[in-house]
């Protein structure tokens, strides 16, 4: 299991502050403590309140600081491919665009990126008529991405298709629609796609939302899923992805498991 | 048309350990694909072949195995030396005189018998105890000591005695064999608690114990095959080489043993063949050091590997 630390996200108000006065200490912080707390990637984003103009110079400067103190490779998390290439090219390792749609605009200039810098990428089953609402149309606009993604020559294995989990207060149909995507977005192309979710999403604006969490993290591992970008802090929801590896047989079994995950 | 191969990628590889000295060291792992695999561009490491020597006469060795070594059984400098004439990569000593019914001899005597073999042979030294977890744990200690600067393998730590093993072994350079009982789980989380304390996993071997052919040998096998996936799929405290014991366990077995059972051929060949047959399937699971009782098994061995290897 891939684990995105969500928490450098200018939506987060310590994070929008340190962006505002080009103060890197939370930065570091939360580069720091996910590195720790067992993340593989973390996730950056200058969130909404940057001006476009700025969000180039501003996600380089965030994925330096970040990079300046853990040895972690990141998920460039932008709406604005200009920002993207800027991350880009400063970036060490193996990134992770974040992300294209499957619209046609999107995926000509984020796919040819992504093969530029030898970068995976993650693509969104939605276009700009919205978030489909079955499992149907959301693997027919993954298939779009698949095909769009070998015509650039990028392989698969390095193609995240994200099939969009929106709140279950607000939309609860849709959650068994994203498992059923998961399942079946594997049969797309060999060497499979990976898939991927913003986890978090599944509850906002609930009550208890690191119950929901969970137990749709586990949920959706047990149909496929390879990564997922959240709170790696939350304790007991990365507990409950060491312990659905071992029980999906994934992770051989031994009784430090919790603490051999954190490890990786 | 072509055929377009269907290729694995993995993302992990296998640790890679070295022992003895320079310039007669021995190197396994670092493995990167499936054993004999080229297919997939990955690389893997030949095995390493050992020839066992005990520090006291054997006892209950049928003739067709002591046979083959003649005057040195009582001498295991001479031994040592005779292993490494016979092309053993390196050399394994038993401390089977330490058990409490063998001789209950102390750790400063398997200490200077070690200490004299190491000094008496240009190959890596591995050291074995007795097997009893409480004697090893004061032997070895005591061995790892007296073969400072010699950068062996030794065993074998258990769950029960690893800790002062591993002291041992930390403080004087060695590497240590993790043994488990045919238990992928338990093997796992003895690499675990071994690397906790600060031991390199580059300096692990693991003894997943084996079963010989016709004795449990698949468990074996699935065990280090299941192990050597894992590792590759990236699982890192499944990365440490394995060593297999398959002399010791294929002559226990009744048909290596007996002289009498006319239906199943001619003794010489048949143990020897148990021996090689046990060691060949291993490797193809993918243990990496073969620790073999006849000379004739590790001369079969290596041609088997030659030819899987392509010379």
């Amino acid at each position: 299991m891939i684990l995105i630390g969500e928490r450098i996200n200018g939506m987060f108000k310590d994070i929008r502050e340190a962006i505002q006065a080009r103060n890197s200490g939370s930065i570091e912080d939360w580069a720091r403590k996910q590195a720790e707390a067992g993340a593989h990637y973390l996730d950056i984003s200058t969130g909404p309140t940057v001006p476009a103009e700025e969000q180039p110079e501003v996600l380089r400067w965030m994925v330096e600081t970040a990079q300046g103190v853990v040895d972690l490779p990141c998920c460039l998390d932008s709406v604005n491919p200009d920002a993207i290439r800027a991350g880009l090219a400063v970036h060490r390792g193996k990134a992770i665009i974040n992300s294209t749609s499957a619209d046609q605009e999107r995926m000509d200039v984020l796919l040819p990126l992504a093969a530029e810098y030898q970068a995976a990428i993650i693509g969104l089953a939605m276009n700009e008529q919205g978030v489909p609402k079955d499992a149907n149309d959301r693997l027919a606009l993954a298939m779009e991405i698949v095909a769009n993604a070998d015509a650039h020559g990028l392989s698969t294995a390095d193609l995240y298709i994200d099939p969009l989990v929106l709140p279950v207060n607000v939309a609860q149909e849709h959650v068994v629609e994203v498992l059923e995507t998961l399942r079946q977005v594997k049969l797309l192309a060999s060497p499979p796609p990976l898939t991927v979710v913003g986890l978090s999403n599944v509850s906002q604006r609930c009550p208890d939302r690191p119950l929901i969490n969970r137990t749709f993290l586990v949920m959706a591992m047990a149909c496929g899923l390879d990564a997922a970008i959240f709170d790696v802090n939350d304790e007991p929801l990365v507990d409950a992805a060491a312990t659905a590896g071992i029980l999906l047989n994934r992770e051989v079994y031994c009784d430090s498991y919790l603490k051999v995950f954190r490890k990786r | 048309m072509g055929v377009e191969l269907v290729q694995e990628r993995w993302k992990g590889k296998l640790y890679t350990l070295t022992i003895g000295r320079e310039p007669n060291q021995v190197t396994v792992g670092g493995d990167s694909t499936l054993p004999f695999l080229d297919l997939d561009g990955g690389t893997y490491s030949r095995p390493v072949s050992a020839l066992t020597v005990l520090d006291q006469r054997p006892e209950n060795w049928p003739d067709t195995l002591a046979g083959a070594w003649g005057d040195v059984l009582d001498d295991p400098v001479k031994w040592a030396q005779r292993c490494v004439e016979l092309g053993a990569d390196a050399v394994v000593l038993r401390l089977i005189s330490a058990h409490p019914e063998r001789g209950d001899r102390s750790p400063a005597e398997c200490a200077a018998t070690a200490k004299a073999v190491a000094e008496a042979i240009d190959r890596p030294l591995i050291v074995l105890g007795c097997s009893v977890d409480e004697k090893d744990a004061a032997v070895l200690p005591v061995v790892a000591e007296a073969l400072n600067g010699y950068n062996c393998l030794i065993g074998q730590a258990t769950s029960e005695n690893y800790k002062t093993v591993v002291a041992g072994c930390l403080a004087h350079g060695h590497s240590v064999i993790a043994t488990s009982p045919l238990d992928i789980n338990l093997a796992k989380q003895l690499n675990i608690l071994m690397t906790d304390m600060n031991l390199p996993p580059e300096r692990i071997a693991m003894d997943p114990s084996i079963g010989p052919l016709g004795y449990g040998i698949e468990y074996a096998y699935s065990i280090i095959e299941r192990k050597r996936t894992g590792a590759l799929l990236g699982d890192r405290m499944l990365a440490v080489p394995v060593i297999c014991l398959v002399g010791e366990e294929a002559w226990k077995v009744k048909e290596a043993q007996t002289t009498d059972g006319p239906e199943w051929g001619a003794d010489e060949p048949r143990g020897v063949l148990w021996e090689a047959v046990t060691a060949a399937s291993l490797a193809q699971a993918g243990a990496s050091i073969f620790v073999f009782q006849h000379p004739e098994a590790l001369r079969q061995f290596s041609l088997q590997i030659d030819a899987l290897m392509g010379k």
